[in-house]
């Protein structure tokens, strides 16, 4: 019988097995920043051990980094004593490190793939759950703890259980104003943020292979959402173009061969996946979250459901979440005044993102009622953004263009959103206080963002499509 | 050498809350410390305290009565971020055992690797234990590793949970992954030069630092 991609790569990896399904799985890539990595130093300095592959470690500081004055040291204490911490662990072992002050930072999640760090076939590591972003280039890539961080650092390797496979079929055409953001929350509302546990998820379908390189990296990156170890997508033509001429990607014969080895990456089509779900494009409209997870999302056009339908204990955690919110069932979301809007986030910071949002409001102001954040994903992005005058079109339309880092999607740093606040986020997460204590969040696409934005209340951005 | 567990038998506290995520169980803000110490101060942190940092009468935590070293908890318990503070605090905070009906995947791997013992129970016996929680705030629960089992004491409640033979082993004898790699390196090491599939130009690295 043929292997699914996902047993291919994991197949490959396996150093040996410890109980039937609990592997020694050897890992090429390992991300790091500078929040969930300090206790795995110290546990490593702590047992006398060293770094076994320093190498094959790459780091950066994007989690709690301001994204304003990045040239000034970091004004908030704890932030600045866990980035420096960062810098003195990784000169001591080793690593390379793209702190605040070099070109290649950003968010983990972004530079990986623009650096070309991030390749087909391979198994990538992070602490941080949207490390699922790497499949979009065929990688088994998944979100890792702290323990998890210090078995890698003493020996390239983690003890992980097999999950099962599911495929994701999507197939069909989008239609207008529909991203691949409305595209990942349209399935988790279907499938809910635990139905995917257990699985790390193959997303196949026409709809997916026409998606970008980064259209395919927000897919991936919400994996997690619905409660998937990860998801991945075959590499392809795109996937190939994406990675030409990458900083750290092969180049000459090394990418031949690379590229030989990567067009073995797919599914046989023997290949049984213990799951598969289909999905009709056409089907998708603009998505807007109404509760506290990424599950709790309809069509914009739509009312927020009733609880009716709903079980004791899932009723009293759905009515927890309105209040929360301060809606009500049944009530429309269009229309619903908001405060902030953050365009920004690992599920959304790449330069597509940018320029899609910037067309939606090019030529108009926000809301005066509304502050508007602009964080792109990394300095790439930044500096990408600025040569096409994108950046421009954000300050005059009344956005502020900040510098890179994970800003306003966990509020870690100075980025905030105030308590009892609603912010249209084109960020992965909803939950109670992600934002900041108290915070409200509605997640949506770039456009559904920036149209917001315009209008300082919840708007459905196809009537403002040329 | 980890702490071991094998069998635990204590009062327990309910949350009969539903997919409780990890910023729920530790906020971001929380997560700027560079050691594992003193999480447990912040578990639960804006479920705990108002805005003024008094403590919040109706939440569990809070409730004098409730007490010990299991932690009952709703459905899909630890779902979201990877950080393992939510681990860290709730070990910190005294729970050795987080029974629920579901757990997220990172957070079993988390609670694992601290010596906790996430124990998934069915929605029936899960409804049983909050209410009787719920009843009497001093009713205890027996866990039993070697047999695998969950008792509501003083009752005839009982149920079979499973658990990966690894981490049992792992819980039982206090056996750290940690060691258990490091112990196998020859053999990573013959896998390496066997496996050279990752086209990574890592000698241009230091240059690009």
């Amino acid at each position: 019988m043929g292997k699914t991609l996902f047993e291919k790569i994991w197949d490959k990896h396996v150093v040996r097995y410890i109980e039937n399904e609990t592997a020694v799985l050897y890992i090429d890539r390992h991300y790091i920043h500078e929040v969930t990595s300090p206790q795995a130093f110290n546990a490593i300095e702590k047992n006398g051990l060293k770094i076994f592959r320093p190498e094959k470690t790459t780091a950066t500081a994007d989690h709690n980094v301001p994204t304003v004055n990045q040239h000034l040291p970091i004004s908030e204490k704890l932030s600045r004593i866990q980035v420096e911490q960062l810098e003195i662990n990784c000169k001591k072992h080793n690593i390379q490190l793209f702190n605040l002050q070099n070109e290649h930072q950003g968010i983990v999640h972004v530079i990986g793939p623009e650096l070309g760090l991030t390749l087909p076939g391979s198994t990538i590591v992070c602490g941080d759950s949207h490390t699922s972003t790497h499949g979009a280039l065929g990688a088994i890539a998944f979100g890792i703890g702290t323990s998890e961080i210090e078995q890698v650092f003493a020996s390239q390797c983690i003890i992980q259980n097999k999950p099962k496979t599911l495929k994701i079929n999507v197939t069909g055409k989008l239609q207008k104003g529909v991203t691949a953001k409305d595209v990942i929350l349209y399935i988790i509302s279907k499938i809910s943020t635990s139905g995917a546990t257990g699985y790390f998820i193959e997303y196949c379908g026409e709809t997916i292979s026409n998606f970008s390189m980064e259209e395919r990296m927000t897919i991936c990156n919400m994996s997690i959402e619905m409660g998937a170890r990860g998801g991945l997508i075959s590499p392809d033509s795109k996937t190939i173009e994406y990675l030409k001429n990458k900083k750290f990607a092969p180049t000459g014969y090394d990418f031949e061969l690379a590229k030989e080895n990567w067009s073995n990456l797919f599914s046989d089509a023997d290949a049984k996946f213990d799951r598969e779900l289909f999905f009709s494009a056409s089907e998708i409209s603009p998505m807007v979250s109404y509760g506290t997870n990424p599950g709790m999302a309809i069509s914009v056009s739509e009312n927020i459901p009733l609880s009716n339908s709903l079980s004791g204990s899932e009723k009293i955690s759905f009515a927890n979440s309105l209040n929360y919110m301060n809606f009500y069932e049944g009530e429309k979301l269009v229309g619903k005044k908001i405060d902030y809007v953050f365009i920004g986030s690992c599920t959304n910071s790449r330069i597509e993102d940018l320029r899609s949002a910037a067309e939606i409001i090019k030529g108009k102001a926000k809301s005066a009622n509304v502050i508007a954040w602009v964080v792109p994903g990394s300095k790439k992005v930044e500096q990408q953004a600025i040569a096409e005058g994108i950046d421009k079109i954000f300050t005059a339309a009344g956005f502020e263009f900040r510098q890179p880092g994970c800003s306003a999607c966990l509020g870690m740093n100075e980025d905030k959103i105030p308590e009892g606040k609603y912010c249209v986020s084109t960020s992965n997460r909803n939950f109670e206080g992600r934002q900041g204590k108290g915070a409200r969040t509605i997640l949506a696409s770039p456009i559904m963002a920036a149209i917001a934005a315009i209008k300082g209340e919840i708007t459905d951005v196809r009537n403002y499509l040329n | 050498m980890k702490q071991k567990i094998e069998k635990i038998k204590s009062t327990a506290v309910p949350l009969p809350i539903e997919n409780i995520d990890t910023d729920q169980i530790i906020p971001a803000r929380f997560l700027k410390s560079t050691t594992k110490d003193g999480m447990g101060k912040n578990l639960f942190c804006d479920w705990r305290y108002d805005v003024s940092g008094n403590a919040k009468n109706d939440f569990v935590l809070n409730n004098s009565e409730y007490d010990g070293k299991i932690l009952v908890a709703g459905k899909n318990f630890g779902c979201g971020s990877s950080r393992e503070h939510a681990a860290w605090a709730l070990s910190d905070y005294g729970f050795k055992i987080i029974v629920s009906s579901f757990f997220a995947d990172i957070f079993i791997n988390n609670a694992y690797n601290n010596g906790m013992l996430p124990i998934q129970v069915s929605d029936d016996f899960l409804s049983l234990l909050f209410s009787h929680l719920i009843e009497n705030s001093k009713q205890e629960v027996e866990i039993d590793l070697p047999t695998q089992t969950i008792a509501i004491c003083g009752t005839m409640l009982k149920e079979k949970f499973e658990i990966n033979p690894y981490r049992k082993q792992c819980l039982l004898n206090g056996l750290d992954n940690v060691d258990y790699l490091t112990s196998i390196k020859s053999e990573i090491e013959k896998f390496e030069t066997k496996n050279e599939t990752y086209y990574v130009n890592e000698e241009d690295w230091l240059i690009a630092g």
